[in-house]
C-alpha cells in the first residue's frame, strides 16, 4: 500500500499547487470572459436558449429569461468570492485527479526519473486532454450553441482515450505497425467528427470567443507543464516504505 | 544471479499493478466527478472550471 499512499501524497501536493496556479491564471484570463459572455446569454430569449431545457412548458412566459443555471431551484455559488472559492476547489480537485492518472501511467512505464520527463508527461497530458478534444469540440463560452451534452461527452472521452493510447504507442514502441496504429488512433476521432450543433448562431461576439479560446489553451498548457514537472519532483520525495530494490528497469531507465 | 534479478523485477512490476490501477481509477473518478457529473449542483459549482478546461458543458 505504500506505493498507493505515496502516489496519492504526490498527486495531492502537486495538484494543490498547480491547481492554485491555474485558478489564479483563470481568474485573470478565462473567468472574466465567461462572466462577460453570460451577460449575452442572459439577454437571450428563453426560447432560443441553447440549453434547450425540455422541462420548460411551451408557454415559457413563466420561465423568466432562463438563468444560465437551468433549474431555478438548483443551487449555484453566488457571484464573487463564493464562486471563486468553488472554482478554486474544482480546479484543485481536477488537478489532483489528473495528477493521480499521470503518476500511475508514468510509474507503469518505469517512473519519471526527473522533472524533465515529468514535463514531457505534462505536455502529453495537454495534448490528450486539451488539444485533441479541442480540435473537434473547441472550448465553449456560456451562451454558445452546442450539440446534445451526452454525445459530446462520449466523443470527448473517446478522443482523449485514443490520443493517450496513440501517444503511448509512439513513445514506447518501436515497430512500424504499431506506429501506424498510433497514427490511426490519433486521427480517427477527427475523421469521425465531433457532434455539432444544428446552428452556430450566437449573440456572443466572435472577438470575445477568440480571446477565450486562446486563454483556455494558454492556461491549460502552462497548467499541464507545471503539473507534470511538479509531480515528477514531488514523487522523488515520497518513496518511504517502497522496496529499495524498486528501481526503474534498466531498459526503460535508459530511454 | 542474472535470472534472479530478472525474476525480482518481474514480480515487482506485477505487485505494482494493483496500486497503480487503483490510483488511476481514483484519478479518473475525481476528474469525472468534477468535469462530467450530470448533477446540476456539481455543474454549477464547477461551472467556470468546466468551461476553462474545455470540458463539454451544458
Amino acid at each position: 500500500m505504500s506505493l498507493f499512499r505515496n502516489i496519492v501524497f504526490t498527486a495531492v501536493i502537486a495538484g494543490l499547487l498547480s491547481g492554485l496556479l491555474m485558478t489564479v491564471m483563470q481568474h485573470f484570463s478565462t473567468v472574466p470572459l465567461i462572466l462577460q459572455a453570460e451577460t449575452y446569454e442572459k439577454a437571450e430569449p428563453a426560447a432560443a436558449h441553447s440549453h434547450s431545457h425540455e422541462a420548460t412548458p411551451a408557454g415559457g412566459a413563466a420561465a423568466p429569461a432562463a438563468d444560465h443555471h437551468h433549474d431555478a431551484e438548483a443551487w449555484s455559488p453566488a457571484d464573487g468570492a463564493e464562486r471563486f472559492i468553488y472554482t478554486a476547489a474544482a480546479d484543485i480537485l481536477s488537478a489532483i485527479g489528473f495528477g493521480l492518472v499521470l503518476v500511475a501511467i508514468a510509474e507503469a512505464f518505469g517512473g519519471f526519473g526527473g522533472w524533465r520527463r515529468g514535463l514531457m508527461f505534462g505536455i502529453a497530458g495537454f495534448l490528450t486532454v486539451s488539444l485533441a478534444p479541442g480540435l473537434g469540440l473547441p472550448p465553449e463560452l456560456p451562451g454558445m450553441p452546442a450539440a446534445e451534452l451526452g454525445p459530446r461527452q462520449i466523443w470527448w472521452i473517446s478522443t482523449a482515450l485514443c490520443t493517450a493510447i496513440g501517444l503511448g504507442l509512439l513513445a514506447y514502441t518501436r515497430s512500424a505497425a504499431l506506429a501506424a496504429l498510433a497514427i490511426v488512433l490519433l486521427v480517427a476521432p477527427h475523421l469521425v467528427g465531433a457532434p455539432l450543433p444544428p446552428s452556430h448562431e450566437t449573440d456572443v461576439p466572435m472577438e470575445l470567443y477568440a480571446r477565450f479560446v486562446n486563454a483556455v489553451y494558454a492556461t491549460n498548457l502552462v497548467f499541464w507543464a507545471v503539473l507534470g514537472a511538479l509531480t515528477a519532483i514531488v514523487r522523488e520525495k515520497f518513496r518511504a516504505g517502497e522496496d529499495v530494490a524498486v528501481r526503474p528497469a534498466a531498459g526503460l531507465g535508459a530511454r | 544471479m542474472v535470472t534472479n534479478s530478472a525474476a525480482v523485477a518481474v514480480s515487482v512490476s506485477a505487485s505494482k499493478i494493483i496500486p497503480l490501477s487503483m490510483t488511476a481509477i481514483l484519478g479518473l473518478f475525481i476528474v469525472g466527478f468534477v468535469g462530467f457529473s450530470p448533477l446540476e449542483v456539481v455543474h454549477n459549482a464547477a461551472h467556470d472550471t468546466r468551461h476553462s478546461l474545455a470540458f463539454p458543458c451544458h
